[in-house]
This record gives C-alpha cells, structure tokens and sequence, in this order.
C-alpha cells in the first residue's frame, strides 16, 4: 500500500522524463451517474498525460471535482484535480486533499477560482478564506511535513504532484512572471496556463519566466483550445473571466468559410509556436464542448509522435 | 472607494514614522484597554478614508504598494488572481480598477518598501478582525503569525 502511496504520478514521470505532456480538461457532468464521467473521458481518450477535473469552473456547480478524478482513477485515467479557494475554507480544503490522497489521486492543482457573479449562484457567499498561493504551501506542508496547518501531526503523508495556474494574458503583465515565483516557491512543481491566443505575449512572459530560471524550477504547460466560430469566440471573450482573444484571431474566424475547421487551424498554429518556446513542457487543452477534437489536435500537431512510454 | 488618493512613497513615510511613534507608547498601548478602544477608533478614522481599510486587524499596507489588498473582492494577499480585465478593472467588479493593478505600479514608487511586494503574505487569522492593526503589531502578534507560516 505505501508502495503505491509513494509512486510518482503518470503526469510527473512523462514531465520527469524530458519529454512533452499532454493534458486536457474534461466537461464535468450535472449528473450523479460515474458513466457520465466515462462517457466524456472516452473522448479524450488514453491519449493525455493528465485529465483535469474542474472544481466548479466559472462557478457553475457540476459534479465535484474530487468526485470526477476518483471515478477517472478508477477507471484507469490519470486526474489532475482541481480545488479552488472559492467555496470552502482552511479546514474543508485540507479535509478535501486528504480525501483525495486516499482515494490515490495524485496530481493537484490549487486555484483562487472565479468570482460567484459569473456563475449559475451569483446569490452565493463567496468564501476566499486564503489565496491559491497560500491553499499551495498548505498542501506542500501537508505532503512535506505530514502535518496540519495548526500543526497537528498526520498519520500519514499525502504524496502530490502539486500544479498550479498562471494567467500571463492580463494586467499586470509585468507582475505576472513574479506571481508565477510566488507560486513556485510556495510549492508548485507544473503550471498550467489559461487559454493562449496571443502568442507574442507569451513569448514576452516565457523571455522574463526563462531569465529568472523559474521554467527550470517546474513544468510549464501551455492552454491551448479551439474556437467553434467568431461568435462564440466573443461569448467566451466578454463572459469567461481572464480569457483574452485579440480581434485579429475573431477576424479571422468571421472571415473563414468553414469556422470551425478555421478554429482548429488557429489552435493548431499556436500549439506549434508554443512547444517551439524554450521552457515550455507541454500543452493544456481546454475544448468547450468540443471534446472531439482532441484526439485530432494531439495527432495533428504531432505532439506524441516520438512518445516513449516506457519510463 | 478611497476619498484620497496620496503618494505611495509618502504614505510609507508616515507608516515608517507611525510605527517609531507607537514604539515609544508600546507599553502603555499593550496596557490599557482604554487606549486600545482609542487605536481602533482612530484606525477607523484615518485608514478608511485613505486606504478604504476593512480593519482586518493585520495591515500588510506596506507591502502591498500601501494599497488595501482587503478591498480586492476576493481578498487575496499575494497578488492579482487570473480574472483581471484587458483594461485592468477587476474581475468581480467591473467598474472597479483591480487592487494589485493599483498595488504593483504603487509599489515600484516606494523606496523604502517597494520590494515587500514580491514576498508571501500569510493567510488571515479571522480572529483579529475590528481589533486594532497597530496594536497587533506593537504585541508581536502580527508578526508571529507571518513568521509561523515562512518557516
């Protein structure tokens, strides 16, 4: 049992390994039924290195996320579960990732979350007890020192692969690469961006990222998804919080005969750019509702293509 | 909102000379429950206006760019989360600009504190909310709670 207690996750060996991971989002179900959960993994397939289970994304209540990387666990899928400091305080969190250790879910990634106005409960209490930042180095002194944040001795020591977000798209942009310190120092080991549509910016924030060594530091991995049509391109800009889509990419799609296909060229485009950065490990995908083009945007891009799994 | 907008490199020279200032009544403060009530009532007066304080009981101002990172809606104590706008105005409250957006270019005019700004703030202890910062500070309590949490 301690054996496999203290096995590194899947999503860390393929990072460890030198090569490029592979991880996407997965669509979690309003339904209390795990087939559910198998039916939208399905589609992402064995391909990803890692399937993130979000918790209460835009602040819409789903199946939680501690519920959907169990269920994926089990049925042999690799979880990233998401927690996020939007609804529950120090006590429930830490409740949660101990819950989550034992249900053998090993990769974790630690959120602010979004404000409650955007979401299905705008009525809701918004908790924040603490701030990502803070919610990381409790977990890595859980992981680490085996112990509670009032100090209180555990039996045992959960074991993490500790992940956290970055958003290198908005202001302050010259903030950001110290947020992303801030992150690693408190114990982050990969990062996982919000969806990129502005290349050179992130070129801009991987310059600062690479100069003060952090991408040596831990695994960055770029979001990335593609675009159904100009107009739903818009929706996600003025409606989900931190996503930036310049005009020109919105043009582009309006001009494009066939919108979707004119979408997945574009992520495509960006996949390609992005893993061609220094210090850049890999890439998220985030595919809303369009879980389908998943496995074409992994094979297309040729991002596995020289995969060893034997590590 | 703040009534008054002042120089972030004046007002941590204010904090910085407040802080000398409470030094030399530190005994009497940590004493006196009378004086106690004074702190607070005098918090109130001169830090809501200014900083829109929400009397959190554990003021950071200094390192945050003497921004309040309290009137963030969110309350988060290391810096802007992910939802900030193209403009800069805050996630939750469009028609507001973003604490830490304030807080960042303020800091880079602070000499004295400035870099405070890049080090991990301890989460809050709720308890010490409506009790006197200054106070706090004077009676160590602000700062075991930050040097619990570095080690």
């Amino acid at each position: 049992m301690s054996g496999q207690l203290e096995e590194q996750s899947k999503l860390e060996r393929v990072l460890r390994s030198g090569q490029l991971a592979v991880t996407a989002e997965i669509n979690s179900p309003d339904s209390s039924l795990p087939e559910s959960v198998h039916r939208n993994a399905l589609v992402l397939g064995s391909l990803c290195d890692g399937i993130n289970a979000t918790d209460a994304s835009g602040a819409n209540v789903h199946l939680s996320s501690i519920a959907v990387s169990a269920i994926l666990q089990k049925a042999g899928y690799e979880p990233v579960m998401q927690i996020s400091c939007r609804d529950r305080n120090r006590i429930a969190m830490q409740g949660d990732l101990l819950g989550a250790a034992a249900l053998n879910i090993k990769n974790v990634l630690c959120l602010t979350g979004d404000g409650v106005q955007t979401g299905d409960h705008p009525e809701a209490k918004s908790v924040f007890d603490m701030d990502s930042i803070n919610l990381l180095k409790m977990t890595r002194t859980m992981a680490h020192e085996g112990r509670f944040l009032s100090g209180r001795k555990l039996e045992s020591k959960p074991k993490f692969f500790l992940g956290a977000a970055a958003n290198p798209f908005v202001p302050p942009f010259d903030f950001r690469p110290l947020r992303l310190k801030k992150k690693i120092d408190a114990g982050a080991k990969f990062i996982q961006t919000q969806y990129c549509f502005d290349v050179p910016r992130l070129k801009t924030y991987m310059d600062a990222v690479n100069d003060m060594g952090l991408s040596e530091k831990a695994f960055i991995l770029i979001g990335v998804g593609p675009l159904k049509s100009a107009k739903s391109a818009q929706w996600i800009r003025s409606n989900v919080p931190g996503v930036v889509i310049p005009d020109a990419i919105i043009r582009r799609l309006k001009q494009a005969k066939d919108q979707a296909a004119e979408g997945k060229k574009i992520c495509l485009e960006i996949v390609q750019q992005a893993i061609e950065m220094p210090g850049v490990k890999g890439i998220h995908i985030m595919s809303y509702g369009q879980e389908e083009l998943v496995p074409e945007i992994i094979a297309e891009s040729g991002i596995l293509d020289n995969r060893n799994n034997n590590i | 909102m703040t009534m008054f907008r002042l120089h972030p490199a004046f007002l941590e020279l204010i904090y910085k000379s407040t802080v000398v200032f409470l030094n030399l009544g530190k005994p009497l403060i940590l004493r006196s429950r009378i004086i106690n009530r004074g702190l607070i009532f005098a918090e109130r007066l001169f830090k809501k206006p200014v900083f829109d304080c929400q009397m959190c009981g554990q003021c950071v101002l200094h390192n945050t760019g003497m921004t309040c990172p309290m009137t963030c809606p969110k309350s988060l104590r290391n810096g802007p989360c992910g939802g900030v706008r193209n403009n800069g105005n805050c996630e939750v409250k469009p028609e507001m600009m973003c604490v830490w957006v304030t807080a960042w270019e303020r800091s880079k005019q602070m000499p004295i504190y400035g870099r405070n700004i890049n080090a991990i703030m301890a989460p809050l202890d709720r308890r010490l909310q409506d009790t006197s910062a200054w106070a706090n500070q004077l009676s160590g309590r602000t700062e075991i709670i930050q040097d619990e949490w570095s080690t």
